[in-house]
């Protein structure tokens, strides 16, 4: 196997942690305002407290693996999408301080004021990372450098919104059930039902997003035509998404997570089985688009950064899961907790 | 204004904003290791209060010093998209080794460093200050080198239209955009000829920028007679902290100064003000350049340079005027900045060092002394020292490597995106100002509030678990039978 198809499959790999683990911590923040006590709020940021910062490493690594592995992707979507990269900036900025802030000081609105914060921030990242891929996979206009010239506006077609929406419905989903695992008592109640509920939201935007597949990226189409099996991702996906409210009724808060993360991993392995071997898709020229070979870094790059990987990824999988074994089990708040 | 320009602005506003941050989280870092170290080692109370409460402060700063740093990464594309695609071979691989080496450890053992005092034995603990501690030098290390290879490029060779060209071939204009940076040697990009002097200087500062943050805070302390006997270890740790660091960084000045010289001539001369090439040339204390008339006005030590550069005053230094003018960087500005950070260098070392002496005279604490008493004072204002010294020799560094981004390759202006256009980066412009603003007022607002509130007296000392307290019993008896 080359090596452009191994760092195709890692840089998949970190941006699906990214969605596994920042995907529930931003699920918390959508569903955040929907939570009215103080207290209740309060368990909610200390449920993610410990761990979202390193869950947002995973998107600076993706990130930087990108730039390094394929330098004129990073490039070309970063430029590209300047405005609503901004815009995922100013998102993440108030998420993070947020979280924070907002427990320092006991005043209504300052509390108020961070929980929007928290939330809104929560919520543009998940939508603008769904717009973005959106836009990946409808494919967008690209000149023979590989310089998006589309504009701002054309990022913000139905097709991209959708997605945006789905994956906003996604995270609240994976944060409802985190959340399960994490409470207690009349909240872990509640958030039961909700997880029920966001199932119903995710599906039928998943559903509406496949319809809409067929009518404004009829190219995806061909491939489905070309690569058949990706159906029976997609069918394991649903069954995987359906097991979820099951084990949830059986109590098993910890296999209803997993499940939701592995519907995570289908729906990226999904994403990526689609697109390759093409990373960015240009529409309408497609001898522009970026693919793994021309937008790569020399083999020699990929050999040093695949060392790289070699040495850091198991040491960063090791801790990564014993801290998270630290923090199992049912939040408690004190008073130096957020 | 055109987009190179507000683009330029837009980076250096961002980064100089999120550096504030990075060197109060790995200065205090070391001092939270020692800290923690001597309370394990004691079992002493007021060493668990002080490692609480300064780990309190460092959380502070490493939110929002994470929150800041990632609009960094993603800067490089979207402003520079030439230049992440000219460099992205090489640049790429320290960014990607940053997050799995250094960003990952760091952030990782925060939760245990932050939240895990119930929930870890102390050793385990301890275990994680370290590692927090570890990650955020790796992060200054990968990104220094990173920077270094900006100034001094080493271990590549040029692509033009996937054509490998000779060494020494640099793209022009019309070739720039076709070309690429394609390694040859990694550890000679990681080894390239400034990376380690300048990561030394970087990291010193970054302790000075530690260790005064809590001699200030320690200072105020004892100057209104509150938290005494928490203000007083504080400040003992931080002040031998910062005399060492302090000397360090006049050695790993010197080292990066002798750096520059070697690799970067025309930054030497514009930070030495030196416009004619010359023997027994001059160094200057402080002044004001005439660029008009190409002199220096003000205090001078004549042959000083020559002698600082080659040990003789006979020494040749080569002068702006052996380059070019349209490759020249903004000199006054380098000059100034880099004669600001030398200033606040001398005085640090002679705050620190005047401590360690009221220290050894028996003064130290004698605040009926009024001379005491205004040494506080300025050890109070100290803690903005490292933060100018910091920003000032960062600018020395950068504006000093303009016109260039990638030093002798290619040009700032030749680095931008091509779609982004000034409109758009006026608008993030002023996003960014909103929001940096908003996030410094309230950083100002709760670390003055953490200051009020202080740490933990030792009878009210937080809650421990079982684990600990057997170790501080412990210790204890191990003290008493020494004794």
């Amino acid at each position: 196997m080359d090596l452009n198809i191994v760092w195709f499959i890692l840089v998949g790999v970190l941006f699906t942690g990214y969605a596994m683990l920042d995907g529930f911590d931003l699920g918390v923040g959508a569903l955040h305002l929907f939570v009215k006590k103080d207290e209740d709020r309060r368990v909610l940021l200390n449920a993610i407290g410990p761990v979202w910062d390193g869950n947002e490493v995973w998107l600076v690594t993706g990130g930087g693996a990108l730039f390094a592995a394929f330098p004129m992707v990073y490039a070309t979507v970063f430029s590209g999408f300047y405005l609503a990269f901004m815009a995922l900036l100013c998102a993440l900025i108030f998420r993070a301080v947020a979280i924070e802030f907002r427990s320092k000081e006991p005043w209504k609105w300052w509390r108020t004021m961070w929980d929007i914060g928290f939330s809104l921030g929560s919520i543009g990242s998940s939508f603008l990372i769904g717009v973005a891929m959106g836009n990946i996979l409808i494919g967008i206009e690209l000149d023979e450098r590989g310089n998006y010239i589309g504009g701002f506006w054309a990022l913000l077609n139905p097709y991209a919104i959708l997605l945006g929406l789905t994956t906003v419905a996604l995270f609240a989903m994976h944060g409802s059930i985190y959340l399960v695992m994490k409470t207690e008592g009349e909240l872990q109640a509640r958030l039961k039902r909700w997880v029920n509920r966001t199932i119903g939201i995710f599906l039928f935007f998943y559903i509406v997003l496949n319809v809409a597949t067929l009518v404004y990226a009829p190219h995806l189409l061909e491939t489905l035509r070309a690569r058949p099996w990706l159906l029976a991702v997609f069918a394991l996906n649903v069954l995987v998404v359906m097991n979820i409210p099951r084990q949830n009724h059986k109590g098993n808060e910890f296999a209803a997570f997993l499940s939701s993360c592995g519907s995570m991993v289908l729906l990226m392995t999904l994403f990526g089985l689609t697109v390759f071997p093409n990373m960015v898709l240009s529409m309408p020229n497609p001898e522009y688009s970026l693919n793994i070979y021309n937008a790569a870094s020399t083999e020699k790059t990929h050999w040093i950064m695949f060392i790289i990987a070699l040495l850091g990824v198991p040491i960063v999988l090791a801790y990564t899961a014993s801290i998270y074994y630290i923090f199992r089990g049912k939040v408690k708040v004190t008073p130096h907790s957020y | 204004m055109d987009v190179e320009i507000l683009s330029r602005i837009q980076f250096a506003f961002t980064v100089m904003f999120h550096y504030l941050y990075p060197p109060l989280s790995i200065g205090l870092g070391v001092i939270l290791v020692i800290m923690e170290a001597m309370w394990l080692k004691t079992g002493l109370p007021k060493y668990h209060n002080m490692a609480r409460y300064w780990t309190r402060v460092f959380g502070l700063t490493f939110a929002i010093g994470v929150a800041t740093g990632i609009v960094l990464e993603f800067e490089f594309g979207t402003n520079w998209a030439a230049y992440s695609r000219f460099v992205g071979d090489i640049f790429g691989s320290a960014l990607a080794a940053e997050g799995i080496f250094a960003f990952f450890l760091e952030s990782g053992f925060l939760a245990i460093l932050l939240f895990g005092w119930n929930k870890v034995g102390p050793k385990l603990h301890f275990f994680a200050t370290c590692m927090v501690c570890l990650g955020a030098h790796f992060s200054a290390v990968w990104i220094v080198i990173a920077n270094s290879w900006m100034q001094t490029p080493a271990g590549f060779h040029i692509e033009y239209r996937g054509e490998i060209m000779p060494p020494g071939f640099v793209p022009n204009a019309d070739q720039i955009l076709h070309s690429r940076a394609v390694i040859d040697d990694f550890w000679a990009m990681v080894f390239n000829p400034s990376s380690m002097e300048r990561l030394s200087h970087v990291l010193v500062g970054c302790w000075q920028a530690g260790a005064f943050l809590v001699i200030s805070i320690s200072a105020f302390y004892l100057l209104r007679g509150r938290h005494t006997e928490f203000a007083k270890s504080s400040l003992k740790i931080a002040l031998v902290f910062a005399a060492i660091a302090s000397m360090l960084q006049l050695a790993t000045g010197a080292k990066s100064a002798d750096g520059v010289t070697r690799n970067q001539p025309l930054k030497l001369a514009a930070m030495e003000g030196l416009f004619e090439t010359q023997a027994n040339a001059p160094m200057v204390i402080a002044g004001w350049l005439d660029m008009e008339k190409q002199e220096v006005i003000g205090l001078q030590i004549p042959g000083m340079l020559s002698y600082l550069v080659g040990g003789s005053t006979n020494t040749v230094v080569t002068g702006l005027d052996a380059f070019p003018r349209e490759d020249w960087p903004a000199v006054q500005a380098v000059f100034q900045f880099y004669h600001i950070m030398i200033a606040v260098g001398m005085v640090l070392i002679a705050l620190a060092w005047g401590g360690v002496f009221l220290w050894w005279r028996g003064w130290l604490f004698d605040l009926g002394r009024p001379l005491v008493r205004l040494y506080y004072w300025l050890l109070v204002l100290s803690v903005l020292g490292p933060q100018i010294a910091n920003q000032t020799g960062w600018f020395t560094a950068e504006m000093g490597r303009q016109p260039w981004i990638v030093y002798g390759l290619m040009r700032t202006s030749q680095g931008l995106s091509e779609v982004v256009t000034a409109n758009q980066v006026l608008a993030s412009l002023i996003m960014f100002t909103f929001i940096y603003t908003l996030l410094f007022a309230v950083f100002i607002y709760l670390l003055t509030r953490k200051i009020q509130r202080g740490p933990d007296d030792e009878e009210e000392s937080e809650e421990m678990p079982a684990s600990w307290l057997a170790l501080m019993e412990r210790r204890k008896g191990q003290a008493g039978t020494g004794s």
